[in-house]
């Protein structure tokens, strides 16, 4: 395999979007989108997208940039020192790889941006495909979808939306899933939108007899779970990515603060009970950037062996954004804790990229059968 | 001295077939816990000729320390060809011909530090297995604080006269010579009258005392200097000191680095023990049936081996940061992070196995002492607290004051 390390060409994908993050969304656009009720900033996105990014997955013939898993991992790192938001995971790495072979229109819409998807897979509070209820009955020559899917990220703003749906079996098994890509404003489905901590687009979406054709179906009838799985993994490490990029931003914080504050005469930063957790944290960061290059490294050149090495970096980033955010807070004592302050978006969206696609647990648990036990 | 070939493909085919042809089939049908290290040296016993000749073959052919420059008994491979070395011996279950603090500590100090004639000299007897070396740093009173070394070398004129004692001092006594930090000037501030000096074990005035640990065996020693006298001189152009005089600080540096590094590398869980090369997966499914049922085990486990899988991956980072460019003062990490997760692991090992893994000779061998034995992994080569406070400083610049 490839090197861990970021080759010539990567450094130079990093640097250049961080000068543009740092200019364009800075943690204060975050702020501003919260406190003017938008999802995201249009605009940001359009950028973005001209750069290439939102074809990161895409084939060039396609339209797209075509760079590839690890890339797209580094944007999204980078993503997440600023918290910037934008359907970034949900279009160009969820859909862009759940749409890979599919009608190239669709593939160049996501390319140049015009296309927001949104992947809605959860029904209940945790992450659970294959838990899916929400039935598509078979009706005539096509489908009748009818349920209820929670956390879908992106779902308000989105244009369109893949949608998990039971055509036969039970919910629990794998089989019998069949994945839909349908028009958001299709009759029938409704969009309501989600107040969470991270101030970001999250909906329910219900569907009351939405109907759909054999040509929505992405992959195959009752094959729903070998069309979504290749674009879980995918998101999954890209989630990682952006909740690793999110400890460096708001490790860069703390450590900013522990070197200027002063209590008692002293820098704080000289005290060794700070300079210890400090340097655990780094660790911790250091070890959980090695899983998330190797996620993207894997799924860039042996995707079908994608998921333990995904499930690795999801569970570290996981946690390793937990401790950092907490103590981010700890650190910073008091204004830490004031809306003032920027420390508390980085926990709130630690806290939903947590949950985000199968939180410790659900990736632990995957790691241990994967390894045997 | 074999000569392989620079065309990938076919150094592979060579250096499977120098494996196959030379490494005894009695040593690679071998299981993994009946295996002994060979640590040569003068007094070395092999345990069978097997490892004898194995050991002779690697030697003649550079292979027991396949990096060095050959004129120094090395193969002069590079770092992708040593890969494909490993991956062959690996392959084809050949175990390691030659460990030794010659390999992995003190030739690359002479590599880094030492004349020509030193390196000619000293390291093919490393190579061979002739001369097997240990490390005296740590003192009674110089723990973290090795620059507070107080063993003495007076100028004598022709030699030194070394007084004092070194502790912690790993096969001291079965080991030929010593490289010792020792103090040639007691009036320079602490870090600044520092030797890197070769002493034969054999002088008149060396003693060794092994020291029992809890695991109920004794690799360390202690080691007394009494009026020895070390020759200023071994030869031409071989002084009996590595690097300058008073600036064997530089010299330790550099060496706690690469020794972190090693250390940190047994965080991955490729060690060796009780788990012989298993994952703890594998290890796992050996045992009875039900203890993995256990929520908290099982919650343990899975935790550790994200940890330890994320860990290997960081090692393959740190180890190709280092070919381009170098860690530095990261290494730190390496060595608080596996030493840390070793410890975690081998605590998981006595829950998992429970009344079975506190016997001494029980149904998990080793699994007892190993345990006890990983307590030393974040106290020797730097504390975890030493390696927190260079991370601290060195990496993040934390401030002193």
């Amino acid at each position: 395999m490839t090197t861990l390390m970021l080759t010539e060409d990567e450094t130079m994908l990093r640097d250049a979007a961080r000068g543009f993050l740092d200019e364009n969304a800075p943690v204060k656009n975050l702020r501003d989108n919260r406190d003017s009720g938008r999802a995201f900033d249009p605009g940001l996105w359009r950028e973005m997208a001209q750069m290439g990014w939102a074809g990161v997955l895409v084939a060039e013939d396609a339209g797209g940039s075509g760079m590839g898993h690890r890339a797209a991992g580094i944007l999204a790192e980078e993503m997440g020192l600023t918290l910037a938001a934008s359907p970034f995971i949900s279009s160009a790495v969820i859909a862009a790889t759940a749409l890979r072979g599919a009608a190239t229109n669709r593939l160049s819409g996501i390319a140049d941006g015009s296309l927001l998807y949104a992947l809605a897979v959860d029904e209940g509070s945790k992450h659970n495909p294959q838990g899916t209820a929400l039935q598509a009955e078979k009706s005539g020559n096509g489908f009748r979808l009818t349920g209820t899917k929670t956390f879908v990220a992106d779902g308000g703003s989105a244009n369109r939306v893949l949608v998990l749906a039971r055509t036969a079996g039970a919910p629990g098994e794998a089989d019998g899933l069949t994945l839909f890509d349908i028009d958001a404003t299709r009759a029938g489905l409704t969009r309501q939108g989600k107040a969470t901590v991270d101030s970001r687009d999250h909906a329910q979406l219900d569907f009351a007899n939405v109907e759909a054709t054999g040509d929505d179906v992405v992959g195959e009838v009752d094959g729903g779970m070998a069309a979504v799985t290749a674009a879980l993994n995918a998101g999954q490490a890209a989630v990682s990515a952006e909740l690793t990029g999110l400890c460096a931003g708001a490790f860069a914080m703390t450590t900013g603060y522990l070197k200027e504050r002063k209590q008692f005469d002293t820098i704080i930063g000289t005290f060794q009970s700070l300079q210890h957790r400090a340097a655990h944290m780094w660790s911790e960061i250091e070890v959980t950037a090695s899983a998330i290059a190797n996620a993207g490294r894997v799924l860039d050149e042996t995707p079908a062996e994608s998921e333990l090495a995904v499930s690795i970096a999801k569970a570290r980033a996981t946690k390793t954004a937990k401790l950092v955010v907490s103590e981010g807070v700890q650190m910073h004592g008091g204004i830490g804790m004031t809306d003032e302050f920027d420390m508390g978006f980085f926990m709130k969206r630690a806290r939903v990229g947590a949950e985000w696609l199968g939180d410790y647990g659900f990736h632990a648990a995957r790691v241990a059968r994967a390894r045997g036990f | 001295m074999a000569a392989f070939s620079d065309k990938p493909e076919v150094f592979r085919t060579e250096i499977s077939a120098f494996i196959n042809t030379n490494c005894p089939a009695v040593l690679r049908e071998m299981p993994a816990d009946q295996r002994e290290i060979c640590w040569g040296g003068k007094r070395w016993t092999f345990t069978s000729d097997a490892q004898r000749d194995w050991l002779t073959a690697c030697a003649a052919a550079g292979l027991t320390a396949p990096r060095w420059p050959e004129a120094y008994g090395g193969a002069a491979l590079s770092r992708e060809q040593e890969k494909v070395f490993r991956e062959e011996m690996a392959r084809a279950k050949a175990p390691s011909p030659l460990e030794s603090f010659g390999l992995w500590m003190l030739g690359p100090a002479l590599l880094a530090f030492g004349t020509e004639a030193q390196k000619t000299h000293f390291l093919p007897q490393i190579t061979r297995g002739e001369i097997r070396w240990c490390q005296g740093y740590s003192e009674p009173g110089a723990g973290s604080d090795l620059a507070g070394v107080q063993t003495r070398a007076e100028d004598k004129g022709d030699h030194w006269l070394v007084n004092g004692s070194k502790i912690w001092t790993s096969y001291a006594n079965h080991a030929d010579w010593i490289f010792a930090l020792v103090r040639t000037d007691r009036e320079a501030p602490k870090h600044k009258g520092i030797s890197f000096m070769l002493i034969d074990m054999e002088s008149e005035g060396v003693s060794t005392k092994p020291i029992k640990l809890i695991s109920g065996n004794s690799p360390f020693c202690e080691t007394f200097f009494d009026n020895v006298k070390v020759p200023k001189s071994y030869g031409d152009d071989m002084s009996s000191i590595v690097g300058e005089q008073n600036r064997g600080w530089d010299v330790a540096k550099h060496l706690l680095t690469h020794e972190r590094t090693m250390i940190g590398g047994g965080g991955s869980g490729a060690a060796s023990g009780v788990l012989g090369g298993r994952s703890l997966g594998n290890f796992l499914s050996s045992l009875e049936d039900g203890v993995m049922a256990d929520p908290v085990i099982r919650s343990d486990v899975m935790e550790l081996e994200v940890d330890s899988l994320a860990m290997g991956m960081t090692l393959e980072r740190y180890k190709d940061m280092a070919k381009t460019g170098g860690v530095g003062h990261a290494s730190a990490m390496l060595k608080y992070y596996g030493t840390e997760l070793n410890k975690r692991r081998y605590e998981l090992l006595m829950s998992i196995t429970g009344s079975e893994g506190v016997e001494w000779d029980g149904p998990h061998g080793t699994l007892a002492p190993e345990w006890l034995r990983t307590k030393a992994n974040s106290i020797e080569g730097g504390t975890s607290e030493v390696m927190l406070d260079i991370i601290s400083k060195r990496v993040l610049e934390l401030p002193y004051k």
